[in-house]
């Protein structure tokens, strides 16, 4: 279980968290919502480490992550990024064994390689990807190499950082029907963030909306449209009018 | 009286801020070194920076050392004419590419070259979110990305200012049998013999000083790279302008330490 309270960060005068308190369920699919820059990038970083919180506390498991042993803290999770964030300088299938050929989760180069290929099939990207580098891919199947590596360890916790961005609706669904399968066949936790609503209702068992720094309303994801909060109304229906102030 | 302290507020903001850079280098330099004694270790990475920082800059160096070898041949007999004094030309070219010019121009060439390139490669990576992918994969940016380099660059640059002062040596006697009428074997025996273990040796520790600066200024400015291409643009550049001054000062200091009285 994750569990963030009262979470506070700033970049200068910026106030990007102002107070986030939030838990996320083991086993459980959170998706995170909110418009550009309300921070939700921010609070993903933050549960893993990469952004220090200025004040608050996130615990996993009842643990404070400011005071776990990095190294184990870090090898029960799998992170999928905005852009794929895959290494240029190594063939697809060294970036999806990337945990499995160093440190603790060391594997035989042979064992790592079949690994990464069964990832990369289970994404459903063809055995002859494996030997090609980063740049020689379209950019969703760069999000399924991303995927590849996001789950390659099978980590207990997923998160997925804007999955669907960048990418043709029809790459887009196939995308998020991946996440959903792969999350539920793993049962890991997830926490997604996206302002794709297509994708919240894919791969959503939970979702939050992140607004002014504060989560603004919480609940599952069946309640999405009939949750009475005019913020979370006007966000999933995409109108320019409402609380939410929109920048022209 | 406050637009009167405009300027020296300005001189204030700039001191501090250099101050501050020199105090960030200086606990980066700190904390790569405490690294290079604690596992774990990126073998594969080292071999690769090794390659990419010391063989492939060969070519480079071993150009630039050839043809400043030839000048300085040319340079010392014009001058050495004005007193007589011609026959010194190859001692003089020996010691030159070996206490300075070969381990300046080899650090300065590879600054040029290597300085960019691990900059807007690091750089990238930072605006790619792949540094932070590489901290989500339990592997410590400093000891995968940083130690290889600085290490690699460290060996690697004594190694290439070795080979670039025998290329300028030789450059100088290309010119010198061909241009200025040196007998070949007089001009290798005076090349020789006025030759001392200190000319080379201090050649060769500038040369991992030079190549433990300029991976190191690479790797800190590309860490340190600001957002999008002009972000990487200025890290790379700011690496660059950063490795050629602070060779240039160290090896002042170093000469100071190997020859003063």
């Amino acid at each position: 279980m994750i569990e963030l309270q009262n979470v506070h960060k700033a970049f200068g005068d910026n106030k990007v968290l102002q107070g986030v308190n939030l838990t996320i369920q083991t086993g459980e699919s959170m998706v995170i919502i909110g418009g550009s820059g309300t921070g939700k990038s921010v609070l993903l970083k933050s549960v893993l480490g990469l952004i220090k919180p200025d004040s608050g506390i996130i615990k996993l498991d009842g643990q404070d992550v400011a005071t776990a042993e990095r190294d184990a803290f870090l090898a029960r999770f799998g992170m999928l990024f905005q852009g794929g964030a895959l290494f240029d300088s190594l063939p697809v299938w060294q970036n999806v064994a990337f945990r499995l050929l160093r440190g603790s989760l060391k594997r035989p180069i042979e064992e790592a390689r079949a690994i990464a290929i069964e990832k990369l099939r289970r994404v459903g990207l063809k055995s002859a990807v494996a030997d090609l580098f980063p740049a020689e891919l379209s950019g969703g199947m760069q999000k399924r190499v991303g995927l590849a590596r996001a789950i390659a360890a099978e980590p207990e916790i997923i998160f997925f950082d804007e999955p669907t961005t960048g990418l043709d609706p029809i790459m887009a669904g196939v995308i998020n029907e991946l996440i959903r399968e792969i999350v539920v066949e793993m049962g890991a936790t997830a926490m997604t963030i996206t302002h794709d609503m297509s994708s919240v209702r894919a791969i959503a068992d939970k979702v939050a909306m992140l607004h002014d720094g504060i989560i603004q309303w919480t609940g599952p994801v069946a309640k999405l449209d009939d949750s009475g909060d005019p913020y979370l109304d006007q966000f999933i229906h995409g109108r320019a009018e409402g609380p939410i102030e929109a920048v022209r | 009286m406050t637009t009167l302290l405009f300027p020296v507020a300005a001189v204030g903001r700039t001191t501090l801020l250099i101050l501050a850079s020199i105090g960030q280098i200086a606990i980066y330099a700190g904390q790569t070194i405490s690294h290079l004694f604690r596992p774990p270790f990126y073998f594969k990475e080292f071999i690769h920076a090794v390659m990419t920082i010391g063989y492939f800059s060969l070519p480079v160096v071993g150009m630039t050392a050839f043809f400043t070898g030839g000048a300085l041949a040319l340079q010392i007999y014009a001058g050495g004419a004005r007193f007589n004094a011609e026959a010194v030309v190859p001692s003089i070219v020996a010691i030159g590419m070996a206490r300075e010019l070969g381990p300046v121009m080899g650090g300065l060439m590879v600054a040029a070259r290597v300085a960019s390139s691990i900059a807007a490669e690091i750089g990238t990576m930072k605006v790619t979110e792949q540094i932070d992918a590489l901290v989500t994969l339990s592997t410590h940016p400093m000891k995968y990305l940083t130690v290889p380099r600085v290490l690699a660059a460290t060996l690697a640059v004594p190694v290439l200012v070795a080979v670039g002062d025998l290329i300028g040596i030789m450059g100088g006697y290309v010119v010198g049998i061909t241009r200025l009428d040196f007998n070949s074997s007089a001009y290798l025996h005076n090349t020789v013999d006025f030759l001392e273990f200190i000319d080379v040796f201090s050649g060769l520790v500038k040369g991992a000083a030079f190549g433990f600066i300029v991976a190191l200024m690479g790797c800190y400015y590309g860490m340190n790279s600001g957002r999008g291409a002009q972000g990487v643009g200025k890290a790379t550049k700011s690496a660059v302008v950063a490795a050629s001054v602070l060779i240039l000062a160290s090896n002042y200091l170093l000469t100071e330490l190997f020859f003063s009285a």
